[in-house]
């Protein structure tokens, strides 16, 4: 048999063969997992929860992939590919957690049945259904500047990942004990990056004061609760996420002071935006870029 | 004819020599990723869990144990996925190890200890030792905390001036 192509030779392999060409059908990342909802605890709590999580992730993990093929070295191309890596498959997790209790936002409207939970959360909500901060939707600016973010963002998602061990809610106490290792990584990555910054040349040492300088008036919102989310931790399952901000901000003021840099004020918190579905004009731009291919072709696999 | 009961091999037989789509050198018995074969009611039930959350190579992993099964006379095949508790490099099998560093990959060393509380800093150029697999030289110095794919980082010995890839410790 004479095909033109290679994907026509896989049609027409033998077996299981066609798994390297059409993916292998396997798509759900909770297989087997017991999805039950623990007692006393309100499914659409945890299924928002899981998506405010979630979105952190992907929308970091899309911000860091940006990079790709532009990063100063090989090597921290690797590794910021990695590190998104990482996060995309932290948010797979959360988003077919929140798939699992049916918090699916309008998307199903949209997606085709064939198409699992975590893609139709992932590439057919529109911005103002995303629960991501607006830490992570923030453009990447300079190198400095994405490592200052990914440090901030990485120190917070470990501190809240290592309380979340303990949930009450065995797939998510799962999912951070998992996420606690590979956190550590990226925390540990981005502060070494930014001691090699702020304490390398002038040029670099402004330029990471001025990351830290974007960067800092984003902390406003990160530790104020949504209403679930109180809910939620009373009943043992998720953390309040002002319990974090004294453990973040030692992690935080530390780094800085050893790279020599100068940590502003520390803000005043904030109203929760990003939480709600409230999102600047960058999310959209993202999410254009993240979502236009499913969008275009709802039915397409490979 | 009746019984459809194969006569071939057991499945946990069958299961272990499914290997890892990313090391290949390795079977995922070898790598710790394989938790689980029994049989329930006829099925074959197996459990594997995720190295790192966003292994790419897990839908093959699955679909490569549920071939080999049907292939070897299972037909009814459910692999299940177990998150809890978390992937180790200490799961990786002596035997593993060996085929690692056969093949040019210096093995992990103890994963570190991770207790309840918050997690240390580590602001050190380098937390791991890895001796040369080609050379056997203990004097190695890391290039990259991140390699090819994400359960390695990339490293290079004094002595010989190769460079080598290290599974590193989680």
């Amino acid at each position: 048999m004479h095909e033109e192509t290679v994907y026509e030779a896989l049609e027409h392999a033998p077996g299981d063969e066609r798994h390297w060409a059409f993916g292998t059908g396997f798509d759900d990342p909770l297989a087997g997992v017991d999805t039950t909802v623990p007692d006393g605890v309100d499914p659409t709590d945890l299924g928002t929860y899981c998506l405010m999580l979630g979105d952190d992730a992907l929308v970091l993990a899309q911000r860091l992939t940006q990079w790709i093929t532009a990063a100063p070295e090989l090597e921290e191309e690797v590794a910021v590919a990695n590190v998104a890596l990482d996060l995309l498959g932290q948010a797979r997790l959360l988003l077919a957690r929140a798939g699992s209790v049916g918090v699916l936002g309008r998307s199903r409207e949209r997606a085709t049945e064939s198409i699992p939970d975590e893609d139709a959360l992932a590439y057919f909500r529109d911005p103002d259904e995303f629960r991501n901060t607006a830490l992570v939707e923030a453009p990447n600016g300079d190198f400095a500047r994405t490592i200052a973010r990914l440090f901030v963002a990485a120190a917070v998602r470990l501190a809240l990942f290592a309380r979340l061990r303990a949930s009450r809610d065995p797939v998510l106490a799962a999912i951070a004990a998992k996420g606690v290792n590979e956190l550590a990584y990226h925390r540990d990555h981005a502060a070494r990056w930014l001691l090699r910054l702020g304490d390398g040349t002038a040029e670099s040492h402004r330029r990471a004061q001025d990351g830290v300088d974007a960067v800092w008036p984003l902390l406003a919102d990160l530790f104020t609760a949504t209403e679930a989310e109180t809910r939620l931790a009373a009943a043992g399952v998720a953390v309040d996420p002002a319990t974090l901000r004294d453990e973040v901000r030692t992690v935080l003021l530390e780094v800085l002071a050893r790279a020599t840099l100068t940590a502003p004020p520390w803000p005043d918190d904030a109203p929760l935006r990003g939480r709600l579905g409230e999102h600047g004009p960058e999310l959209a731009a993202l999410l254009t870029e993240l979502q236009g291919l499913a969008r275009e072709h709802p039915a397409a696999t490979w | 004819m009746v019984s459809a009961m194969p006569t071939t091999a057991d499945p946990r037989t069958v299961a272990d020599t499914v290997t890892d789509p990313e090391l290949p050198m390795l079977t995922l018995a070898d790598l710790g990723v394989l938790r689980d074969v029994r049989v329930e009611e006829g099925i074959v039930v197996v459990e594997i869990t995720p190295t790192y959350t966003g292994c790419p190579a897990m839908g093959t992993m699955r679909a490569d144990l549920v071939h080999a099964l049907h292939e070897a006379g299972y037909p009814d095949v459910d692999v299940r996925t177990v998150l809890a508790p978390a992937w180790s490099t200490d799961w990786i099998t002596a035997d593993g190890r060996r085929k690692l560093a056969e093949a040019g990959i210096a093995p992990p060393g103890p994963a570190p200890v991770r207790t309840d509380g918050p997690v240390p800093l580590q602001l050190g150029p380098t937390r791991r030792t890895a001796s040369c697999p080609l050379c056997g030289s203990a004097d190695t110095e890391e290039l990259s905390e991140f390699s090819a794919t994400a359960c390695k980082a990339l490293r290079r010995c004094r002595s010989c001036r190769e460079p080598f890839e290290h599974v590193k410790e989680i």
